[in-house]
C-alpha cells in the first residue's frame, strides 16, 4: 500500500483554511437575494457609514468589485455581457460611453433622482445610463512657481504656446491616460477639427512633455507635486487643489496649486444596470441611492469629483479651492466614440514621432 | 628542481589553530620521485596546493631552479596536479579532458589528438576518447586523470593519493604502471599518501610529515630501515620501546618470546597468514608491543611470557 | 500460460519501468500540473483570444496580418524582442560577478545583502520609475535597461548563485593546473558548469523583460512600446480586442519558440556533477582580484539597487512636517472611513496570506511538473508551465473574467483568484529552478539507494527529496517574493476589501497631495521590509533545517 502524500495534502488544507478565513461575510455568495454587485474601477470609493446606512435602510448588501481602470471596466463589461460580473456598473465616462451603449450592455432605467441632474449631464436620451458625478480635467498650476518667477498664470489654452511657458507644461499620453485624452479633446473643441493639429505642433515646439500616466505627470514632473518635479503646469483635475489640501502634511487651508479654469474638459461618470441582472429591483435601488443626497454629498471627498445632482452642498475645501469650471469644453459621446481612435493616432503622429 | 623552504600555510577559518603546513622544507630534483608520507590531516594536500600556487603561503618560499614562484600564478608554473577525487570535467568526454592542457598550450588540434591517443594508450585506455567520463569506473577515471595531468608534460607532476580509492589488485597493477611512467619521463614527481606501502613502492625518496613539519627526509630504504623518530617508527609499524634499555624501534619480527627475558603478559593474538601477531604488555614499562610468532606454540591471552630483543634488528632512536 | 512465467515477466517489467505505484505517481505528477495549466491558463487565455479573433464565431485572421504589415506594430514587436535581449545580456553581465561575490566570498553582512538584493524584484514599478527619475535618469532606452537590470539582478544572483555556491572548485583548480588562466577557467569550466543556471536565469529575465509593462510605460517615455504595453493600449483605450488578441498570440508564439529553443539548446547539457557544501567552497577574499571584485560589485549593487530604494526610504521618512514616521502613521489614517481604506496591517496580512497560498500552489504544482518532466525525460511540461510568464497580465486577467464564470468554476469575485493568478506567474520559477537540479542528481545515487534495499518510494524520499527540497526552497522563496510584488494580474482579480500592498500603493498614488504620495512610499517600504525579512528567514530556515548537501 502506498502512503498518501500527507505533506502536500496538509499544505493544501492549510492553504484553504487561510484563504477561506477572512472571506467570511463577503466572499461566499450571500444566500439572501438582497445582495447586489457593483462593478467599478480602482478609484471608486464611498464612506463606509454611507454604504452601511443604505444596507440598513433597504436590506441590500452591496458587493463591490473593482476591475482595473475605467477603460478596463468598460472592456470587461463588454467581454462578459453574456454572463455579467455584477448587477450595476459604475465608472463608464463620456469618452467610453458610446462604445458601451453600442454594445448594449445596459438596460434602460430612469431614476427619479435624475430630475435633479442638469440636462447637460444627461448624455443618453434613452436613459440606459445615469450620470452620477462629473470631473473636470484641467491644467493645474504651481502657485509658488509663478509667484517666484514673476510670470503670469496662463488663462486660455492658446497662451500655452507663448515663449513664457516654454518647457512649463506636462501632459499625459491620450493612448494610455484618461485625463490625457480629455485634454486632447479640449484642444480639439477649442481649435476645431482643422486647427488642433497646428496647436499641438506649437506645444511641441514650446517643449511640452508627454508622460504615460497621471501619477508620472503629477508626482515626477509637476513642480507642485512636492516630489522635485520641474514643470509648473500639469494636466490634472479641477479638484486637485482640494485634494492637495486634504492630503497635505502639515495641514494647510489654502491650496498650493490652482486651476486654469478655461482649460477644462468635463468628464461625466455614469452608472448603469447591466443586462442580465437577476436582482433588478435591488440594482435600481442602488442606482437611486447613488443619486441620493447622502451619496452625492459623499462623492467629492471620496472620489474628488463633483456631484451630478444640482444644488448638492460641496465641502468647504472644495468651495474654497476647487470650483468646477463654469464653461467647460464638452463633446457628445457619439462624436468621441467615432473620432477618438483617429484623433489619438493623429495626435501620436504629431507629438510623439 | 623544486625547492620549498620554511613553508607555512594557514587556513583562514582556523587562524588561531596550528598552521596546516608549519615551516616545511622539501626538495625534488629532476627525474626524482619523492613521496610525502603522513597520516590524514598532516597537511599533505595543503602542501601540494601551496606548491601548485592554489593556496597562498603565509611564509616561506616555493622556488623552481632558484626562481621564487611567489608571483607566478598556478597556470604559469607548468606543474601538474592530479586530484584525489580526479576532478575530471564532467561536461567533456575522455578525449576532451586529456586534451584540455594541450589546448591551453595552443597545441594544434591534430597534434593534440595524436598525443591524447598516445597518453590514453599509455594509461591503458586506448580508443576511449569519445566516452563520457561519468560512464567510467573509478579506476578508469583515475587513469584519465593521470593522462590529463601528464598531457602538458609538466616539469613537476604532483599526485594526491594517486591510488587512494582503488581496490587492492588494481592498486598493485597501477603501481607498476606508474613506476614505468615515472621512469620513462625525466621529470620531477611529488606524490603524497598516507599509505606507506604505496610510498615505498613508488618513491625514490620518502618525506614523512607530521602536523605540517618534516619528521624524516631520506631515501626510501633509509626511512624504511632507519626511522629517525619514534613517530616515524610507529607510523611505519615499528614497536617503539624502552623496555630493553635505551629507546629503540624494532619490527615485530625483531622480538621473540622466550623462557627468559623481559617479563610480559599476552594481551591477545591474531592470525596473519604465515605467522601469528601476538600483542604483549611489558611488566616493567606497561608498553604494548607486537611480536611476530611462528610455529605452533602460540601463547594464550592472559598467559605470561618473556620477551627477547634481536639487537641487530633494533634501531636506536633519539630519546 | 504458466503463472510463474507471468510473474517473472512482471518482475522484469517492473524492474525496467518502475513499479505500478511509481508509474501511478508519475501519472499523477503529470496530470495535476496539466489540469492546473489547462484550467487556469490555457482555457482562460484561449477564451479571450477566441473572443478577439472570432468575435462572431467565424475566425478572422486579419488582425494577425495587421501586426505584421502595419509598420508601427512591426516596430513594436521588433523593439520588444531586442530590448528584452539587450536587457538580459546587460543583466547577466552585471549580475554574474555579483552572483560570484555573494556565492563564493565570505564577508560580514553577506547574508543580509543576499536578502536585500531580492527587494527590487517585488517593488512597484511606478515607484521605482519615480526613484530613477528623481536620481536624474532621463526617460530613455538607457533607463529601461537600467530598470530591467534593477528588477532582474536578484534572479541571476539567486538562480546562478545557488549553483555557484555548491560547485566543486577542484574542477576549476584542475583547469588552472593544466595551464588555463583565470579568464580561461571562467570561460571553459566555470561558465560551462553554471550553464543550466545561467540559461534558467536568462530565460526568466528575458521573459520578464519581454513582457515588461510598467518600466516601459514609466521610463521609456510615450514613444516606446512593447507588445505588452500595446496590448494594454489596444484593450483599454482603443477597445480593439482583435488587435490585442493578435498581439497576445504573437507574444505567446514568441515565448513558445524561445522556450523550445532553450529546451533544444539544453538537451543533454545538464550533466550530473559532484556538488559540495557551500562552506567548503566559499572563502574570504584573499587575492587582490577577489578584493577588487568584492568592492566593485558592492559598489554596483549600491548604485544600481540600493540607491533607488534609498530614495524611496528617504522619501517615506521625510514628510514636510519633519523627519519621522509621519507617513507611516498616515498610512493608518488616510482615507479612513472610506471603502478605499485599508489598515496597513490588514494589507500586510492580505499580502502574506495570498503569497503563502500562491507559493504553496506554485511549489506543489511546479514541483510535481519538474519531477515528472525529469522522470519522463521530456521538457514539454516544463515549457507549458513557463508559458504564463510570457502572456500579458491584461490578457490573463480578462481571460479569467470571461472563462471562469460558470459553475463549477465560477470563481469571479472569489478570493482564490488572487493566489491562483499569482501562482501562475510564480510557477515557471519553480519549474525552471527545480528541474535542472533534479536532472543533475546523479543517477548512481539512486542506484546506490536502491541497492541498499530502498523501495522506489523510499528512494524518492531519501535521495531526491532532500536535494530537491533545497531547490524547491529557493524556488519557493522566489514564488513568495513574486506573489508579494505581483500587480498586473492581481489588479484584475483582487477584491476591494482585501487588497495587497502593491494595490494599496497604487490606490494611494491616485490622488494628489503629500500624504497620498508619502503613504504610498511608506507602504512600499513596508513591502521592502517584508521581502527582506522573508528572504532572511528563508535563508536561516534552510540553513538550519535542510542543511547542506
Amino acid at each position: 500500500m502506498r502512503r498518501l502524500p500527507v505533506l502536500p495534502i496538509t499544505l493544501v488544507a492549510f492553504a484553504s483554511a487561510i484563504v477561506a478565513a477572512p472571506s467570511g461575510a463577503g466572499a461566499q455568495a450571500n444566500p439572501k437575494p438582497q445582495t447586489v454587485t457593483l462593478v467599478t474601477h480602482d478609484s471608486f470609493a464611498v464612506s463606509e457609514d454611507v454604504l452601511a446606512a443604505f444596507t440598513k435602510r433597504t436590506g441590500i448588501t452591496v458587493k463591490i468589485l473593482q476591475v482595473g481602470d475605467a477603460g478596463q471596466v468598460v472592456n470587461q463589461a463588454i467581454l462578459t455581457k453574456d454572463n455579467p460580473l455584477g448587477d450595476v456598473l459604475f465608472g463608464v465616462d463620456n469618452t467610453f460611453l458610446s462604445r458601451a451603449l453600442d454594445e448594449g450592455i445596459f438596460e434602460q432605467y430612469r431614476s427619479t433622482g435624475l430630475d435633479g441632474v442638469p440636462a447637460a449631464l444627461q448624455l443618453d436620451p434613452k436613459d440606459r445610463v445615469t450620470p452620477v458625478d462629473y470631473g473636470d480635467v484641467c491644467i493645474n498650476y504651481d502657485k509658488e512657481w509663478f509667484a517666484d518667477h514673476k510670470v503670469k498664470v496662463p488663462r486660455a489654452l492658446k497662451d500655452l504656446t507663448k515663449p513664457a511657458y516654454k518647457g512649463a507644461l506636462v501632459v499625459e499620453d491620450p493612448s494610455t491616460s484618461s485625463p490625457g485624452l480629455a485634454f486632447v479633446l479640449a484642444t480639439i473643441q477649442e481649435f476645431g477639427q482643422k486647427g488642433w493639429q497646428q496647436y499641438w505642433q506649437q506645444l511641441v515646439d514650446n517643449d511640452v512633455q508627454v508622460v504615460d500616466g497621471w501619477e508620472q505627470a503629477y508626482y515626477d514632473s509637476f513642480s507642485g507635486g512636492g516630489q522635485g518635479g520641474k514643470r509648473p503646469l500639469v494636466v490634472s483635475y479641477a479638484s486637485s487643489p482640494a485634494a492637495a489640501v486634504v492630503f497635505a502634511d502639515p495641514p494647510i487651508t489654502t491650496s498650493p496649486i490652482g486651476t486654469m479654469t478655461q482649460s477644462c474638459f468635463r468628464q461625466v461618470e455614469f452608472a448603469g444596470i447591466l443586462k442580465g441582472t437577476e436582482h433588478r429591483a435591488a440594482a435600481r435601488e442602488l442606482v437611486d441611492f447613488m443619486l441620493s443626497e447622502q451619496f452625492q454629498r459623499d462623492v467629492p471627498l471620496q472620489m474628488f469629483v463633483y456631484p451630478a445632482v444640482e444644488g448638492t452642498a460641496l465641502p468647504k475645501v472644495f468651495t474654497q479651492n476647487a470650483d468646477a469650471a463654469e464653461q467647460p469644453y464638452e463633446m457628445t459621446p457619439t462624436r468621441i466614440g467615432e473620432e477618438r481612435d483617429g484623433w489619438i493616432r493623429e495626435w501620436t503622429g504629431i507629438v510623439l514621432r | 628542481m623544486l625547492e620549498v623552504q620554511d613553508l607555512v600555510v594557514r587556513y583562514e577559518d582556523r587562524a588561531d589553530a596550528a598552521p596546516a603546513v608549519d615551516g616545511l622544507d622539501l626538495r625534488v630534483g629532476d627525474g626524482e620521485v619523492v613521496c610525502v608520507l603522513g597520516p590524514s590531516g598532516s597537511g599533505k594536500s595543503t602542501l601540494l596546493r601551496a606548491i601548485a600556487g592554489l593556496e597562498p603561503p603565509a611564509a616561506g618560499t616555493v622556488a623552481w631552479d632558484g626562481v621564487d614562484l611567489r608571483d607566478t600564478p598556478p597556470h604559469r608554473r607548468r606543474f601538474g596536479l592530479m586530484f584525489q577525487d580526479h576532478a575530471l570535467f564532467p561536461h567533456r568526454d575522455v578525449g576532451g579532458n586529456v586534451a584540455f592542457g594541450l589546448r591551453m598550450q595552443g597545441v594544434a588540434s591534430d597534434a593534440a589528438r595524436a598525443r591524447t591517443a598516445d597518453l590514453l594508450t599509455l594509461v591503458g585506455l586506448p580508443g576511449t576518447e569519445d566516452r563520457a567520463v561519468r560512464a567510467l569506473s573509478g579506476g578508469e577515471q583515475q587513469r584519465v586523470a593521470l593522462a590529463r595531468a601528464l598531457a602538458p608534460d609538466p616539469r613537476l607532476l604532483m599526485l594526491d593519493e594517486p591510488l587512494g580509492a582503488l581496490d587492492r589488485a588494481l592498486r598493485e597493477h597501477l603501481v607498476d604502471e606508474l613506476r614505468a611512467i615515472f621512469g620513462r619521463r625525466d621529470r620531477a614527481v611529488l606524490l603524497v599518501t598516507h599509505d606507506h606501502e604505496e610510498a615505498f613502492a613508488l618513491a625514490d625518496r620518502v618525506v614523512v610529515v607530521r602536523a605540517g613539519r618534516v619528521e624524516q627526509d631520506a631515501d626510501a630504504a633509509t626511512v624504511w630501515q632507519h626511522p629517525a623518530t619514534p613517530f616515524v617508527a610507529e607510523f611505519l609499524g615499528y614497536n617503539v620501546t624502552a623496555a630493553f634499555g635505551p629507546l629503540v624501534a624494532v619490527r615485530p619480527e625483531g622480538l621473540t618470546l622466550a623462557s627468559a627475558g623481559v617479563p610480559v603478559t599476552v594481551v591477545d593474538r591474531t592470525f596473519r597468514r604465515d605467522h601469528f601477531r601476538v600483542r604483549v604488555r611489558t611488566a616493567s614499562t606497561q608498553e604494548v608491543l607486537d611480536v611476530a610468532v611462528r610455529g605452533s606454540a602460540i601463547p594464550d591471552a592472559g598467559s605470561t611470557a618473556h620477551l627477547v630483543l634481536d639487537e641487530a634488528a633494533a634501531v636506536p632512536l633519539p630519546a | 500460460m504458466d503463472p510463474r512465467v507471468d510473474r517473472h515477466r512482471a518482475a522484469v517489467t517492473r524492474a525496467r519501468t518502475g513499479t505500478r505505484g511509481s508509474r501511478a505517481a508519475t501519472a499523477v505528477a503529470i496530470a495535476v500540473p496539466c489540469a492546473f495549466i489547462a484550467v487556469f491558463f490555457a482555457y482562460p487565455v484561449a477564451s479571450i483570444l477566441g473572443r478577439g479573433l472570432a468575435p462572431d464565431g467565424a475566425l478572422d485572421l486579419d488582425p494577425l496580418r495587421r501586426v505584421f504589415t502595419d509598420p508601427s506594430q512591426r516596430g513594436v514587436v521588433w523593439f520588444t524582442v531586442w530590448q528584452a535581449a539587450l536587457s538580459t545580456v546587460l543583466t547577466l553581465a552585471l549580475a554574474l560577478p555579483g552572483a560570484y561575490v555573494l556565492a563564493r566570498l565570505r564577508f560580514p553582512g553577506r547574508s543580509l545583502i543576499r536578502a536585500l538584493v531580492t527587494i527590487p524584484f517585488v517593488m512597484p514599478t511606478v515607484l521605482v520609475a519615480s526613484a530613477f527619475l528623481a536620481l536624474g535618469v532621463p526617460r530613455s532606452l538607457g533607463a529601461i535597461l537600467l530598470a530591467h537590470v534593477f528588477f532582474n539582478y536578484a534572479v541571476v544572483v539567486r538562480v546562478v548563485g545557488e549553483l555557484w555556491r555548491h560547485l566543486d572548485p577542484h574542477e576549476e583548480e584542475a583547469a588552472r593546473m593544466l595551464g588555463a588562466s583565470r579568464m580561461r577557467v571562467l570561460r571553459e569550466v566555470t561558465l560551462r558548469a553554471l550553464r543550466p543556471g545561467i540559461v534558467a536565469a536568462a530565460t526568466i529575465t528575458f521573459l520578464f523583460c519581454f513582457t515588461s509593462f510598467g518600466v516601459i510605460l514609466f521610463l521609456g517615455g510615450p514613444t516606446r512600446s512593447t507588445i505588452e504595453t500595446e496590448i494594454y493600449r489596444q484593450t483599454t483605450r482603443f477597445l480593439d480586442l482583435p488587435l490585442a488578441a493578435a498581439l497576445s498570440i504573437v507574444q505567446l508564439v514568441a515565448v513558445v519558440v524561445l522556450l523550445w529553443l532553450v529546451g533544444r539548446f539544453e538537451r543533454g547539457a545538464s550533466v550530473p556533477r559532484r556538488l559540495r557544501a557551500a562552506r567548503e567552497v566559499e572563502h574570504r577574499p584573499r587575492s587582490a582580484a577577489d578584493r577588487v571584485l568584492l568592492a566593485t560589485n558592492l559598489a554596483v549593487m549600491a548604485a544600481l539597487l540600493a540607491l533607488p530604494l534609498a530614495v524611496l526610504v528617504v522619501r517615506s521618512l521625510t514628510p514636510p512636517s519633519g523627519f519621522g514616521f509621519g507617513y507611516y502613521r498616515a498610512l493608518g489614517e488616510v482615507r479612513a472611513g472610506s471603502t478605499l481604506f485599508v489598515a496597513p496591517l490588514d494589507a500586510v496580512g492580505n499580502s502574506l496570506r495570498f503569497a503563502v497560498v500562491a507559493t504553496v500552489i506554485a511549489v506543489v504544482v511546479g514541483g510535481l511538473a519538474a519531477w515528472a518532466g525529469v522522470r519522463t525525460k521530456s521538457r514539454w511540461l516544463e515549457g507549458a508551465l513557463a508559458l504564463p510568464l510570457g502572456i500579458s497580465a491584461v490578457t490573463l486577467g480578462f481571460g479569467f473574467l470571461i472563462a471562469l464564470d460558470e459553475p463549477p468554476l465560477d470563481l469571479r469575485g472569489s478570493q482564490w483568484l488572487v493566489p491562483l493568478a499569482q501562482a501562475l506567474v510564480a510557477m515557471p520559477f519553480v519549474v525552471l529552478l527545480t528541474a535542472p537540479v533534479l536532472r543533475a542528481i546523479d543517477p548512481r545515487m539512486r542506484d546506490a539507494a536502491t541497492m541498499l534495499g530502498a523501495s522506489p518510494a523510499r528512494v524518492r524520499r531519501a535521495v531526491d527529496l532532500p536535494i530537491a527540497a533545497r531547490a524547491l526552497f529557493v524556488a519557493g522563496a522566489f514564488a513568495f517574493a513574486i506573489s508579494l510584488g505581483e500587480f498586473g494580474a492581481t489588479t484584475f482579480v483582487v477584491r476591494p476589501d482585501a487588497p495587497t500592498l502593491p494595490i494599496v500603493v497604487y490606490r494611494l498614488l491616485g490622488q494628489p497631495g503629500d500624504v497620498s504620495f508619502g503613504a504610498a512610499m511608506a507602504a512600499s517600504c513596508i513591502l521592502m521590509l517584508l521581502v527582506a525579512a522573508a528572504m532572511l528567514a528563508g535563508d536561516r530556515m534552510r540553513a538550519g533545517r535542510l542543511g547542506e548537501f
